[in-house]
């Protein structure tokens, strides 16, 4: 099995507090980490290889420090990476961060799964997957927790609903994000940190992946981000005081008054 | 195109540094300097009071679609097993404002099976046209078959906004129909208002865990897409005088089938689905384990709530994933939260921290949860719990 795993570097942010008086984020030395969702797609990918055989690349679209996930990635079993670089790619949305996947992957011949995370902790989208999936076209399955079988150029995986799940067959080659369910990550092994040392990422420009360069990065993108902000503070908080009696009585008070229950 | 520091104006405040969420600039040689990391969102040039960040090279060229060819508002409406989901009438509620803001119609697109009858409620709820697409073939949720349907619709009929709910199903298709149609998509929206001359969709988010927010627009690309998120808009009111027309599309599957659901499991069982339920009892690691979480389903019960969990108590093996809330687990916005034993994690609140009414109970007076909390109990969840489950019961009769 040939298996392709998207990766996107991201800033830790469970490193990053919050100032409350000002309502800004303090990020001073927040680390750069791979995407928590994308360690589960790591790991399945990896896992598959170890029952069905096969190989296990993974790709990521970034600024040439992403080459550091990447070589994380080597370190924790994969087989083979490729950064997509160029600064023709900067300011890409979720369509042209889509689009360049898509003709990165096209590059690296016939696969038979893809899988992304469910969502990146940065841009909070959840549709690089999806849209991805659309450029590819092949099938796309969100949220999976759990792959049941693969056989036959086919798979049962069991997808993630908003009131339990649904258990899905689909043809491959297919690309599927996946959630925290699914697998405990590995770390990464001590012959895996050897070759990640001494490993030179291959690097994809514009060129390098055929790519219309109207459709890329800032100037291919159909949103623009106009403003950023720091949410709205909460409105007043009350800190209670008294026996606990005396705090529930005047919790129930306001809820009553405020008619929530 | 690239974002520049202007280094004779720049004053080396450094305030752009804790200003850029990619933690792309760095001080070199006493002024800001922008690396490699940069994504061009410009959050720095608004944050920079001396002016000294700004955007040079060429301008975005303006793709070349005709945009006034493109009318109206349209919804996605989500159902399950035929019945209209809550989100589906919030949605309505919101396109119906823009749609009159714009003067123009509001139209629902209706996809399943057996729904025939249910269509006239979204007429009801503000709808004027309804695109019912009603076939045995459609009867799970297929994101190859629902994408199918919306693609081939609004390639017809030209829209100038799509709005869906930012649930399974809707982030899950929607980005198909956007990648097809080569246009924006704004993922899980909690703000929309419209220009009402451009008809520029300005749609702000949460990113970053809920930690700053985003407003976008697509200025060149129509239609605008934008999946918003459960609970914030207000639901549409019912007005069964209204009347609206419904328009029959039949589905044509092209191709192979490619995916099917085999098998639909609820796992939730008889408690509400947490993202729709308006009250939400959650427990974390301070619960103590999970022989007092019934405190809470008790507590639950009584308000006709549901029961959810920090990753905590996930992780303790004391309630299944399905019911945690945060950054990897669900997004809820209901109106009351009760937070108990729950220390407030930024990854947590990223997920409760837009309900409308907060209350914790924490017996540490310092924990963080007390900063996002309308109403705060300070004491031992476990003497808290059964005193409020008996006051409820108490008013509630
Ligand atoms: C504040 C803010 C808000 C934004 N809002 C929007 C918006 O509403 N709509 C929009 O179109 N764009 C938006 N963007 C741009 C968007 O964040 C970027 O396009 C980003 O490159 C991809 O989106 P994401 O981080 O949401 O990824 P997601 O779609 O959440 O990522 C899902 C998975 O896709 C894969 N993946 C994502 N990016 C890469 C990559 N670069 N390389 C390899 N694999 C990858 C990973 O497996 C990841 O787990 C926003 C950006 C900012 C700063
Ligand atoms: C990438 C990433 C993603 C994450 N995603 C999520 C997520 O989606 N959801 C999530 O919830 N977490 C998430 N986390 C974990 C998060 O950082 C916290 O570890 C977690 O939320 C803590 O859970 P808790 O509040 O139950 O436990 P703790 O942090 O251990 O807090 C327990 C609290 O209970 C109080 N307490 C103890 N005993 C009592 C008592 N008898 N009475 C009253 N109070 C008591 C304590 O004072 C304390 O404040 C994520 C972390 C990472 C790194
Ligand atoms: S434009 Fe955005 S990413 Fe680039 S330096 Fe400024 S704040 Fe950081």
């Amino acid at each position: 099995m040939n298996i392709i795993v998207l990766v996107k570097q991201v800033p830790d942010t469970s490193e990053v507090k919050i100032n409350r008086e000002t309502n800004t984020l303090i990020r001073d030395g927040v680390p750069s980490i791979i995407n928590p969702f994308d360690m589960f797609a790591i790991e399945e990918a990896l896992r598959l290889r170890e029952q069905h055989g096969g190989k296990v690349t993974a790709v990521t679209m970034g600024p040439p420090q992403a080459a550091d996930a990447l070589k994380e990635t080597v370190a924790m079993g994969v087989d083979e990476v490729v950064l997509l670089s160029d600064r023709a790619f900067a300011g890409a949305d979720t369509w042209a961060t889509s689009y360049t996947l898509a003709q990165g992957i096209k590059k690296l011949g016939a696969y038979d799964l893809v899988i992304a995370g469910k969502q990146a902790i940065d841009g909070d989208t959840a549709q690089v997957g999806p849209e991805t999936a659309d450029m590819l076209g092949i099938p796309f399955i969100a949220y999976i927790k759990k792959i049941e079988a693969i056989a036959g150029g086919k798979m049962t995986v069991e997808r993630m609903m908003d009131d339990g799940y649904d258990v899905v067959e689909s043809s491959l080659p297919a690309l599927i994000t996946v959630v925290k369910e699914i697998n405990q990550p590995r770390l990464p092994s001590l012959k895996g940190k050897m070759k990640a040392k001494n490993l030179k990422v291959t690097t994809l420009t514009a060129k390098d992946i055929n790519a219309d360069e109207n459709l890329l990065g800032l100037k291919g993108s159909p949103t623009k981000v106009v403003r950023i902000f720091p949410p709205a503070p909460r409105g007043q908080r009350e800190i209670l005081s008294g026996t606990i009696e005396q705090q529930v009585d005047q919790v129930v008070k306001k809820l009553k008054e405020q008619s929530l229950v | 195109m690239s974002v520049q520091v202007i280094s004779n104006t720049c004053t080396g405040c450094e305030t752009c540094v804790s200003a850029c969420p990619f933690g792309a600039i760095e001080m070199r040689g006493g002024k800001a300097f922008i690396t490699e990391s940069c994504t061009l969102c410009g959050a720095c040039i608004e944050a920079c009071e001396f002016k000294a960040i700004e955007r040079t090279g060429e301008e975005a060229v303006a793709a070349a679609k005709d945009l006034s060819a493109f009318k109206g508002v349209w919804v996605f409406a989500e159902q399950h097993k035929g019945g209209i989901s809550s989100v589906t009438l919030e949605l309505l509620g919101e396109g119906r404002k823009l749609a009159d803001k714009r003067q123009t119609k509001l139209s629902a697109v209706f996809i399943g099976q057996d729904i025939k009858n249910r269509a006239k409620d979204l007429i009801a709820h503000g709808a004027d046209v309804v695109y019912l697409a009603d076939d045995p073939a459609l009867k799970d949720f297929n994101d190859d078959s629902y994408s199918a349907v919306l693609t081939t619709l609004a390639t017809l009929h030209k829209p100038e906004i799509i709005l869906a709910g930012a649930t399974a199903i809707g982030r899950s298709f929607i980005p198909k129909v956007a990648a097809k149609l080569y246009t924006g998509l704004t993922a899980d929206c909690t703000v929309l208002d419209i220009d009402p001359e451009t008809g520029n969709l300005h749609q702000t988010r949460p990113a970053f865990g809920g930690n700053i927010m985003a407003t976008i627009v697509s200025p060149n690309h129509r239609p605008q897409m934008a999946t918003v998120r459960h609970k914030v808009m207000k639901p549409a009111p019912r007005n069964d005088a209204r009347t609206g027309e419904i328009i029959e599309v039949k589905f044509t599957q092209t191709g192979d089938v490619r995916t099917k659901v085999i098998k639909t499991v609820e796992e939730l069982g008889e408690t509400v689905n947490i993202c729709e339920a308006n009250i939400i009892v959650a427990g974390g690691r301070g619960m103590g384990g999970v022989k007092n979480f019934h405190l809470l389903e008790e507590l639950a019960k009584v308000l006709g709530g549901a029961v959810a969990a920090t990753r905590g108590a996930v992780d303790e093996g004391w309630i299944p994933y399905s019911h945690q809330v945060g950054q990897t687990g669900k997004t809820v916005c209901p109106k009351l939260y009760i937070a108990c034993g729950i220390s407030g994690a930024i990854q947590h609140v990223a997920g409760m921290q837009s309900s409308d009414v907060i209350v914790a109970i924490n017996k540490d007076p310092d924990a963080p949860i007390f900063s996002v909390a309308t109403y705060g109990i300070v004491g031992d969840v476990l003497e808290v719990l059964p005193v409020m489950i008996k006051k409820f019961k108490e008013i509630r009769g």
